[in-house]
């Protein structure tokens, strides 16, 4: 069961009603239609749906990526499952974290980078000209590779740093967010009584799970994980894929891994992407995490997986 | 077995005169450290043996005399001091904000081939001789203020708030706060843009990735991060307002009275030693004016160590964020 979150609706609502003054970005023309639908006009199943169906599927098609004229991501296209963990792997420098970045429009915070190709949420192109990323990066968060806490906010701010950005909300209402939020990141016994230390005071692993816990209070769809436990020892990394485990039904989930072992322990589904002779990565092969262990289809992932090259 | 020590290796000819040069470097250095802060206590203790007569005279009432007067031999430092702290806040409340805003948006906002010349531009600014900036005051900001700016203030609130009334004389307290404001503007942006371009780029992702607009980003995650090192920044922009002498000297009025009007013309500490000491000959007013460079010297100091210590904090602030465990 999986609550619509009515905030995420509105926000792209608005997204949608300044359409008009988005400057186009050169990207594909955008299906009109599909666009109205996620800004939740009426009749769309968005707008109207009932409060168990599924969302969050997202669909990646004819994906180039691009830093200034350096193509790191060559032709990618994949489907991402909905409340299901899909897992990334490959060598380091295969784009595994440019292609993540491109999910929720964070590639395009880097000067030069740019995008061709295109990747739904739910049927609506998130890289519609008329959608705004700052409300597109609230239904999907991410969480990075170290930790990273505002470290002069206090644990509680900064579960609520996300909600405190959409206006004002009571202070019963953000308790609430910040025990649920923390509860889910499965953090909430560990913290529960130093809400307003310092969020930095906190071991790294605490640290990961606090910044998951942040990532959850907006209530997002999907969310985006770049190696969340490389920089952890493995007690923490062991809590963390738990967690994971334990956000499958509710959230889309997506994960960057170096860790085979921790792919296969984690994921429904494994991509495994790999790069040519012009250093752009491209995608291999996907499919249920199993068969990709047992029985790849490719002698490539068959060398990755069985650890004779990566 | 034989150690490392037995084969010699650690004693061998090189290595050893390496270390002889390096112990004559470090004892060199350490020499020239240890003299200057002979020197800086030297300054000090001197500056403080000069103003004994007139500690001795007037006691700590020096610091609260309202009157300087060479005729009568009276001498107090509140004029001054007023002075001194009123132009360097007038300097701070314009500079502050406006430094702070230029600094972000170089740091965060404008692409590089914007950003880089107008640093250098702003840096510029630092290098103008300070006379030369006096006499522009003179010349074009203070008549241009009285025309303005003051005539503007006193006619409106002016009438009901005595603090801003005139008249104006273009030269004054208000003026010298306005150069000041102009000199330490460079000070404030650039040490700003510095450690806002030292807050790590996670923490701007992480407040972007929570679904921020770029000026959300810069206000909640950015500037926190910065913030002592901010406030750092400017207070030693203010350090450098209580010190400045030429430009206030030429555009302050020169009037040893205790201002109580903004537009008043006045005097800081600095522009009474520099006016004065030529004409002070030896005696209690000589003295006089030494302590008062002693009590500016304390304000300046005290106050550039807590600085330090702010912009230091702000370095030490992004260290040790993703500890394992
Ligand atoms: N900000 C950037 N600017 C230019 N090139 C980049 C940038 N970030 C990554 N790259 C390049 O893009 C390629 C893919 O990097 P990345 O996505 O980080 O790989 P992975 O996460 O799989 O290790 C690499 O060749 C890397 O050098
Ligand atoms: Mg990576």
């Amino acid at each position: 069961m999986k609550e619509i979150p009515e905030m995420a609706i509105e926000s792209l609502d608005r997204a949608g009603e300044t359409a008009a003054v988005a400057s186009p970005n050169g990207q594909s023309p955008s299906d009109q239609q599909s666009v109205a639908r996620y800004a939740g006009a009426p009749g769309s199943p968005l707008a109207t749906a009932p409060t168990s169906v599924a969302t969050g599927a997202m669909e990646v098609q004819a994906l180039n990526v691009y830093y200034s004229a350096f193509r790191a991501v060559r032709d990618v296209s994949l489907p991402i499952t909905p409340q299901s963990v899909t897992a990334l792997i490959g060598p380091s420098g295969c784009g595994k974290s440019t292609f993540l970045r491109t999910l929720n429009r964070m590639h395009e915070v880097i000067p030069g980078a740019r995008v061709e190709g295109t990747v739904t949420l739910d049927g609506v192109d998130v890289y519609d000209p008329r959608i705004d990323p700052v409300q597109l990066r609230r239904v999907i968060g991410m969480v990075f590779q170290r930790p990273n806490p505002f470290p002069t906010m206090s644990i509680y701010d900064n579960v609520v740093a996300g909600l405190r950005l959409t206006g004002r909300h009571s202070k019963a209402s953000l308790d609430g967010v910040v025990e649920r939020s923390l509860q889910r990141a499965a953090l909430w016994n560990e913290v529960k009584d130093k809400l307003r230390q310092s969020g930095v005071s906190l071991s790294g692993g605490q640290q990961q799970r606090l910044c998951i816990a942040r990532a959850l209070a907006v209530d997002p769809e999907v969310i985006l994980m770049d190696e969340p436990c490389s920089a952890l020892d493995p007690v923490a990394t062991l809590k963390i894929e738990e967690l994971i485990s334990d956000l499958r039904d509710r959230y889309t989930i997506v994960i960057v891994t170096h860790n085979m072992q921790q792919a296969s322990r984690v994921s429904d589904q494994t991509a495994f992407f790999t790069m040519g002779d012009d250093r752009a990565g491209y995608l291999v092969e996907m499919g249920p995490t199993k068969e990709m262990f047992t029985s790849p289809k490719d002698q490539l992932t068959e060398d990755y997986v069985s650890g004779r090259f990566g | 077995m034989t150690t490392l020590r037995q084969s010699g290796r650690l004693t061998s000819g090189s290595r050893s005169r390496w270390l002889n040069a390096d112990r004559l470097f470090r004892g060199g250095s350490g020499a020239f450290a240890f003299g200057i802060i002979v020197l800086l206590a030297g300054i000090g203790t001197l500056l403080f043996i000069s103003s004994i007569p007139t500690w001795r005279t007037f006691g700590l009432a020096f610091i609260t005399g309202t009157v300087w007067n060479p005729v009568t031999s009276v001498y107090g430092a509140l004029p001054f001091i007023i002075g001194t702290l009123e132009t360097s806040l007038i300097a701070l409340v314009l500079a502050a904000p406006i430094g702070l805003l230029t600094a972000i948006f170089l740091a965060e906002l404008a692409p590089r081939r914007v950003a880089v010349p107008v640093s250098f531009l702003i840096e510029l600014l630092a290098a103008i001789p300070s006379v030369v900036i006096g006499l522009w005051g003179v010349f074009v900001l203070s008549p241009f203020l009285r025309g303005t700016v003051e005539a503007w203030i006193s006619s409106t609130i002016g009438r009901y708030v005595g603090f801003l009334a005139g008249p104006s004389f273009g030269v004054g307290i208000f003026a010298a706060g306005v150069i000041l404001a102009i000199m330490i503007l460079p000070t404030i942006v650039s040490i700003s843009r510095e450690v806002i371009t030292a807050v790590p780029n996670n923490q701007r992702e992480a407040m972007l990735a929570l679904g921020a607009t770029r000026w959300e980003t810069v206000r909640k995650a950015v500037i926190p991060f910065a913030r002592s090192g901010i406030i750092g920044a400017i207070i030693l922009g203010l350090g450098r307002a209580l010190g400045e002498t030429m430009a206030v000297t030429m555009v302050i009025g020169n009037n040893t009275r205790v201002p109580t009007r903004l537009f008043d013309q006045g005097q800081t500490i600095s522009s009474q030693i520099a006016t004065t000491f030529n004409e002070a000959g030896v005696g209690l007013q000589t003295s006089a004016l030494i302590t008062l460079g002693f009590i500016l010297l304390i304000m300046t100091i005290s106050l550039n160590i807590v600085a330090r210590l702010l912009v230091r904090r702000v370095a030490g602030d992004g260290v040790g964020q993703a500890t394992g465990g």
